[in-house]
């Protein structure tokens, strides 16, 4: 990335964020939405982000790309704990937990 | 706009947010006469907890990817939305080409277009510079917890609902912008043994857990990750796009289908 593109990045993302956030408020006012557009936006979050989550647990980077079993593990404890108590902190916690503590014990068994 | 507002839309946020605000409607003698400025102040501080620790990690990663202080700042002001900066950071890792860094970001950040539409009908006379100011200011927060209030409060003018919406974004603003800045400043210093390459992946699983509240949820998920993976070979990442299309289609499609079903009851 060179730092004319991160910039370029920076901006558009910016300006392209804020008119989302002043569609309606700003420009479409009251007017009620179609329900099938609702319907889809309704799982916008949901459909990127496991999506994006999921080759950098099954292969990270920092391990050359090996499927790494303290990844593995940390990431199930945390959507497991995120099910479960439906709480951020909670799932970070148990993720970064699970984390360490497989690291940990590895360390000390090799 | 019932449907709009109705709880199954938005994460736990949501359901946290009525049990925090609801918990002390029964005291309401005492809330009524407060300032709506300082009820939304005192609304947003339990989510301090959530939002400092985001940014700061934000700011790790940022310095991590290669953004100088400039731009992680710069980052953090005009984007102002976490998940889709975490986005950004992650493919801008990966080389992602611009344009696909810049879709995929935003693609997140869809679900504001529900939390815009969802609060005109209470901010949406507001003069034109404050709505460019409140617009600026939406985040999952300011709309749940300013959703919630204002279905409790119906008397509140809009001066009132304003300033409670103000109040809510007044101790959040400056915390994400400080811990993203000190996130930044120590993040060169982590050493590599903490691995925090997996800071990212631990994040977004933590806010995805809380929000597969129904099979229509779980369906995306699923499609999701089976499609990004199977799609990796495709270029620039695209493989990721075609993948949260196919997805939010699945979701859709399964609420259809749980609706219609409900309905042959």
């Amino acid at each position: 990335m060179t730092d004319t593109q991160i910039w370029i990045i920076i901006a558009a993302l910016g300006i392209g964020t804020f008119l989302i956030r002043y569609s309606f408020l700003g420009l479409v006012g009251s007017r009620p939405m179609p329900p099938i557009i609702l319907r889809h936006l309704r799982y916008a979050a949901v459909a990127v982000l496991p999506g994006l989550v999921a080759p950098l647990v099954l292969w990270p980077e920092a391990t050359g790309g090996q499927a790494d079993p303290a990844r593995i593990l940390a990431a199930c404890a945390t959507l497991l704990v995120g099910l479960w108590t439906r709480n951020f902190l909670a799932a970070m916690g148990a993720g970064a937990a699970v984390l360490y503590g497989v690291i940990g014990i590895n360390a000390l068994v090799g | 706009m019932r449907w709009i507002g109705s709880g199954k839309d938005i994460s736990d946020l949501f359901t946290f947010a009525k049990g925090w605000v609801t918990g002390y409607a029964s005291d309401m003698t005492s809330t009524t006469g407060k300032s709506p400025f300082w009820l939304g102040f005192r609304d947003a501080l339990p989510f301090l907890l959530v939002v400092a620790p985001f940014a700061f990690l934000f700011g790790v990663v940022a310095a991590d990817v290669g953004l100088d202080m400039l731009q992680i700042i710069a980052m953090s002001i005009t984007v102002f939305a976490g998940a889709s900066q975490f986005t950004a950071l992650q493919l801008m890792q990966e080389a992602a080409p611009v344009a696909i860094v810049v879709i995929t970001a935003m693609a997140v950040n869809l679900r504001l277009v529900m939390y815009s539409a969802a609060l005109t009908p209470h901010l949406g006379h507001a003069v034109s510079w404050r709505r460019v100011l409140i617009s600026y200011f939406l985040v999952d927060q300011t709309y749940a917890l300013s959703v919630v209030r204002f279905e409790d409060q119906p008397q509140w003018s809009l001066p009132q609902k304003t300033a409670y919406y103000f109040g809510v974004i007044a101790p959040l603003y400056p915390a994400w912008m400080i811990a993203s800045i000190l996130g930044a400043l120590l993040g060169t210093t982590v050493p590599e043994w903490l691995a925090l390459d997996f800071a990212v992946p631990i994040c977004f699983l933590a806010v995805v857990g809380p929000m597969l509240r129904s099979a229509a949820h779980v369906a995306a998920a699923f499609v999701s990750v089976a499609l990004a993976l199977a799609l990796a070979w495709m270029p620039y990442g695209t493989g990721l796009l075609v993948a949260a299309i196919a997805a939010m289609m699945a979701g859709a499609q399964v609420e259809l289908w749980r609706e219609r079903a409900r309905g042959d009851d």
